[in-house]
């Protein structure tokens, strides 16, 4: 198990430079280095902003399994990171949405949100993420107490929202999609596994907290 | 005028676009704009290895068209870049990467149907009669993306002609090659291929409709549907079958690929419509592959600009309905 040292002063560098990494890589790309981001690069932004949320989300529901697993609490210390991480690449597939695809075109984008399904669901999603943003200091957490767990739940669907967001808007082979989406179901099964189990121990032994 | 037979000719031969352009400007300066311009008669040319079209040969294109478009077209590089074609693959980028193995030559084309002329003929034999216009055509995607693209082509109505179909044609319908050995993304099976497609003989027969066996004076790279394929500019690109390799004359409306795989989404007509949206996307507006990242978006035109020459196939008809 890592110490705190090496969490605070290696691990999670580590992870930050992780998570800006795709970033890093698509801005290198814009300004001329690495592969050309080819004739229509407005959907290349959109297209990579959003994956890297949704991988983003699975990383950060994947810290809790990881605890379970691990029989360690350090991991729910990336949880944050990851979250943040992932609400930023959400609000970059937005920004791009708004400014470079659609060139705030604001008819057109209501007529979107409010009338095309996919894209519901996606603005949906982010809706929910921005409180769970919001709230995600130390200051909010105490202030919110137990409420500040129920309202992270949020995270569930979200990043169902998410997924579903992704596999509608595919034409054709949804393959890509049904694969985050088998992850999903692999992450939120661990954490209904893990309670059960957890309630059994609880009814039929003693506790051991 | 007749396709040279496939002897691979060396890049610096092919016209580059810059001269592609050049040539178009003084003709439109001279005011001979589509009376008989001479595509690929071998301009010396600077190497540009964007431009490497690989084994292509350049084609004998007769003439101009009074149906192309003023509008800019698009660079080679984009054409062969950004591809719509399953059979090598579902990214855009797939087709150029994918489809190396593709070989276009020999090629032959089956006729059959309500027709009096049917039969197998070699692809050489069977372009041999008519002239390979250039036509300069806007390219609208139901993906709500439009291109530019300079087509070297012969007349559908022309070639239809040759073959007598009887008064029981009512329909043209339209098959690609199956070499899933040549083609990754048909071994994938995303889509039920052959990709299949059809047109009424009224649109087929309207002088737009064209088979285009080249692109900037040179024959169809692989990935953008070699050696022959379909063009109709007023519908959506996927109505343009690549790589044909059959034309059925048929009294029922044929099968079409899109229509099977999703119905509510794609109709047989699939005219470039903005009042019509696709239900998952609006059609109203378009993006121009090509401008970069702040290129602006234009207005999608009825019937994608071409409602002079082909509105009146559709007198009467609810275009919402025969979408």
């Amino acid at each position: 198990m890592p110490s705190n040292r090496q969490i605070r002063f290696f691990l999670k560098p580590l992870v930050f430079l992780a998570c800006t990494a795709p970033l890093a890589w698509i801005g290198l790309r814009v300004i001329g280095f690495g592969p050309s981001l080819g004739p229509n690069p407005v959907e290349v932004l959109q297209d990579e902003f959003g994956i890297w949320t949704l991988r983003l989300l699975l990383a950060t529901l994947a810290m809790t399994p990881m605890r379970y697993a691990l029989g360690k609490a350090w991991p729910i210390r990336f949880r944050r990171m990851l979250g943040l991480f992932a609400f930023s690449y959400a609000t970059l597939h937005f920004a791009n949405y708004l400014v470079l695809d659609q060139q705030f075109d604001w008819a057109l984008i209501l007529e979107d949100i409010l009338d095309r399904p996919f894209i519901t669901v996606g603005f949906v999603g982010l809706m929910l993420l921005v409180p769970l943003a919001i709230t995600s200091t130390r200051g909010w957490q105490s202030r919110l107490g137990k409420r500040w767990i129920r309202l992270h739940k949020l995270v569930y669907p979200a990043t169902i929202l998410v997924c579903w967001h992704f596999w509608w808007q595919v034409k054709k082979d949804a393959t890509e999609p049904l694969i985050y989406v088998g992850l999903l179901i692999l992450l939120l099964g661990a954490r209904l596994w893990h309670n059960r189990r957890g309630a059994r121990v609880k009814t039929t032994g003693p506790t051991t907290s | 005028m007749i396709i040279r037979k496939p002897a691979d000719i060396n890049p610096s031969e092919i016209t580059p676009e810059s001269v592609f352009h050049g040539r178009r400007e003084f003709l439109r300066r001279a005011g001979l704009a589509g009376t008989g311009l001479l595509a690929g008669s071998g301009c010396a040319a600077e190497e540009d290895p964007a431009e490497d079209p690989g084994t292509l040969s350049k084609l004998e294109v007769a003439s101009g068209s009074p149906y192309s478009t003023d509008a800019e077209p698009n660079s080679l590089e984009d054409i062969m870049s950004y591809n719509n074609f399953y059979e090598f693959g579902l990214d855009k980028s797939d087709p150029a990467r994918l489809s190396g193995d593709f070989r276009p030559r020999p090629w032959s084309v089956t006729v059959d149907g309500e027709a009096e002329l049917t039969g197998t003929f070699d692809l050489d034999d069977f372009i041999r009669p008519h002239p390979i216009e250039e036509r300069v055509y806007r390219l609208r995607c139901v993906e709500a993306w439009s291109m530019v693209v300079p087509w070297n082509g012969i007349a559908l109505g022309d070639l239809i002609k040759r073959f007598k179909p009887t008064s029981r044609a009512k329909y043209v319908a339209f098959e690609t090659v199956v070499r899933p050995e040549e083609m990754p993304g048909q071994r994938r099976g995303v889509l039920d291929f052959p990709y299949v497609e059809g047109l009424t003989m009224a649109e087929a027969m309207n002088p737009l409709s064209i088979l285009a066996l080249g692109v900037y004076g040179v024959s169809l790279p692989n990935q953008n549907g070699a050696p022959i394929r379909l063009v109709v500019p007023w519908k959506y690109g996927f109505k343009s079958i690549k790589s044909i390799v059959r034309i059925s004359f048929t009294e029922k409306e044929p099968p079409t690929t899109w229509n099977l795989a999703a119905p509510r989404e794609y109709g047989f007509y699939a005219n470039v419509n903005p009042e019509v949206n696709h239900p998952r996307w609006s059609q109203a507006k378009e993006r121009t592959i090509g401008t970069g990242f702040f290129g602006e978006k234009k207005p999608t035109l009825m019937f994608n600009g071409y409602g002079e020459q082909v509105a009146s196939l559709y007198e009467g008809m609810d275009l919402r309905k025969f979408y």
